[in-house]
């Protein structure tokens, strides 16, 4: 029975997108067959952090249109044969989607692959309210400061409220995915640490993504992190998350300092 | 009627007054008479228990033996006779109620048997699950209690008092329907404002000493305070 995971958070810019790829690779690598969707519309974004972005030729948009059917605007990922992208338009803006053709489409999606992610824009808009509609399970990508908490609160009432699951009585099924963790900045007190973020937020904890170049370097040559650099620790932490969304019982790893041997030596501290 | 009477050489004082009785008439049959009252009474089990009753004996002919019989029987169904009229005084044993004669006909405001009373539901709105940021709450009928935290940027607003088991980040204002009496309780106050009935106090006015502690915040005549739980 195929899965619709929603990747949200309210705040932009956390790392919902790069979340998006990197746990779908891994999906995909534990032999899931699955389909990355981006829903924000005119800002596209997870087609570059796939490295699609030369091979697009329909869009979600076509596909709710009736322009084009879902088989012609499915892109295949040429490293994992059982991973696939559905962009979105970047010429057109979110008042083209609606609720029925997302629905169709997502219905669709739902026949032929064992995880549909749908990666939402950010904001509480037409675009987000969509892409977690009609959603069984939801991540909510936090950083560990307070905008970034607050505004994953809103996004967790319009999950138990707006979408279809919460309508007739269900539960979104949640978990946080904090992202952009600096283990040096929270032993300074300069951001939140997990048990404030987690004792707001009362969602059980996915994962910990600790703040890395490894991610940068992902997306600049569009290749989700845990495919391009496994061993980091950011992939091995995106890698853990994918197990515990699967059911396995990992032990969660709190993202310590790393500091380099010349550092260490002179008694500097990593920037 | 209060009339005095005023003997000279009798010490007690004398007086008469007039009060309401229930009159009992035994019409012929007796036995199916008796039977009515039985069923009289099993709809309305102890109608005559510490009610004043005569009996009106002029519609039957009743003998001494059938008048003590039927007294008996009477009292048998806990119905106290005070007085028996419309019977020749001759029939009567200094045993038996006394006569009575001038009684006067006057309505009854009949007793409606005392139903047990419906008590309306207490008012009161129960949340088990957190309130998130964005979310307002309004009950404006009583109590809300919150099984969980209010978000920062959520809002509860109810008519009676308020009670959050969790951290309050939000805002709460209580007593809106004009209770000054309502409190809002919580076990760590980091509030953005509180309210009781109108009167408001926001966070930077919060003394320092009492974030994450149980508090509570009253209305003193119109100040607010807010003080620990513990």
């Amino acid at each position: 029975m195929a899965k619709v995971l929603v990747v949200t958070s309210g705040k932009g810019g956390v790392g919902k997108t790069t979340s998006t790829a990197a746990i779908g690779a891994a999906l995909a690598q534990n032999g899931q067959k699955v389909v990355v969707v981006d829903f924000d519309v005119g800002l596209r974004n997870l087609d570059l952090v796939m490295g699609a972005e030369r091979r697009v030729v329909f869009d979600l948009i076509n596909v709710v249109q009736g322009v084009a059917k879902l088989s012609q605007a499915l892109i295949r990922d040429k490293r994992l044969e059982n991973l696939w992208l559905l962009p979105a338009s970047q010429t057109r803006d979110k008042d083209a989607l609606t609720e029925e053709g997302i629905g169709r489409v997502i219905a669709e999606l739902r026949q032929s692959f064992d995880w549909v992610i749908c990666d939402s824009p950010a904001g509480i808009e037409r675009g987000a309210m969509l892409a977690m509609r009609f959603a069984d399970e939801a991540v909510i990508v936090t950083n560990p400061e307070v905008s970034s908490v607050r505004d994953s609160d809103r996004i967790i009432g319009m999950l138990d409220s707006k979408t279809v699951k919460a309508e007739t009585g269900e539960r979104v099924e949640k978990h946080i995915l904090i992202a952009r963790y600096d283990a040096g900045r929270a032993a300074r007190g300069e951001m939140l640490n997990i048990e404030d973020v987690l004792e707001i937020l009362a969602t059980p904890l996915l994962g910990i993504i600790p703040e890395s170049q490894d991610i940068l370097r992902g997306s600049n040559i569009g290749c989700p992190v845990t495919l391009n650099s496994p061993t980091s620790a950011a992939a091995r932490a995106y890698t853990d998350a994918t197990r515990r969304l699967l059911g396995e019982t990992v032990p969660m790893l709190v993202p310590t300092e790393r500091k380099g041997l010349i550092n260490m030596l002179l008694g500097r501290r990593a920037a | 009627m209060d009339a005095i009477a005023e003997p000279v050489t009798q010490p007690v004082r004398l007086r008469g007054r007039s009060y309401l009785a229930f009159v009992l008439t035994p019409v012929v049959p007796i036995i199916e008479w008796l039977g009515d009252l039985d069923d009289t009474l099993r709809r309305s089990p102890g109608f005559f228990v510490g009610k004043p009753v005569v009996l009106d004996l002029s519609a039957v002919e009743l003998s001494r033996s059938a008048i003590t019989h039927l007294i008996v029987s009477l009292e048998k169904k806990n119905i106290r006779v005070l007085g028996i009229e419309g019977v020749d005084a001759s029939l009567l044993t200094s045993t038996m109620p006394p006569a009575l004669s001038g009684g006067r006909a006057c309505a009854i405001a009949v007793a409606e048997p005392e139903r047990p009373e419906v008590k309306p539901p207490v008012a009161s709105l129960m949340l088990d699950s957190p309130v998130r940021s964005g979310q307002s709450v309004v009950f404006p009928d009583g109590d809300v209690t919150v099984l969980g935290s209010v978000g920062s940027g959520a809002e509860i607003v109810a008519g009676g008092s308020i009670h959050i088991y969790g951290t309050l980040r939000g805002r709460a204002m209580a007593g809106v329907n004009g209770n000054p009496s309502a409190r809002i309780f919580c076990q760590r106050i980091e509030a953005e404002l509180l309210a009781i009935d109108g009167y408001y106090q926001t966070a930077e006015e919060l003394d320092a000493a009492l974030r994450n502690r149980p508090a509570q915040a009253w209305l003193d005549g119109g100040i607010m305070r807010i003080t620990p739980l513990t």
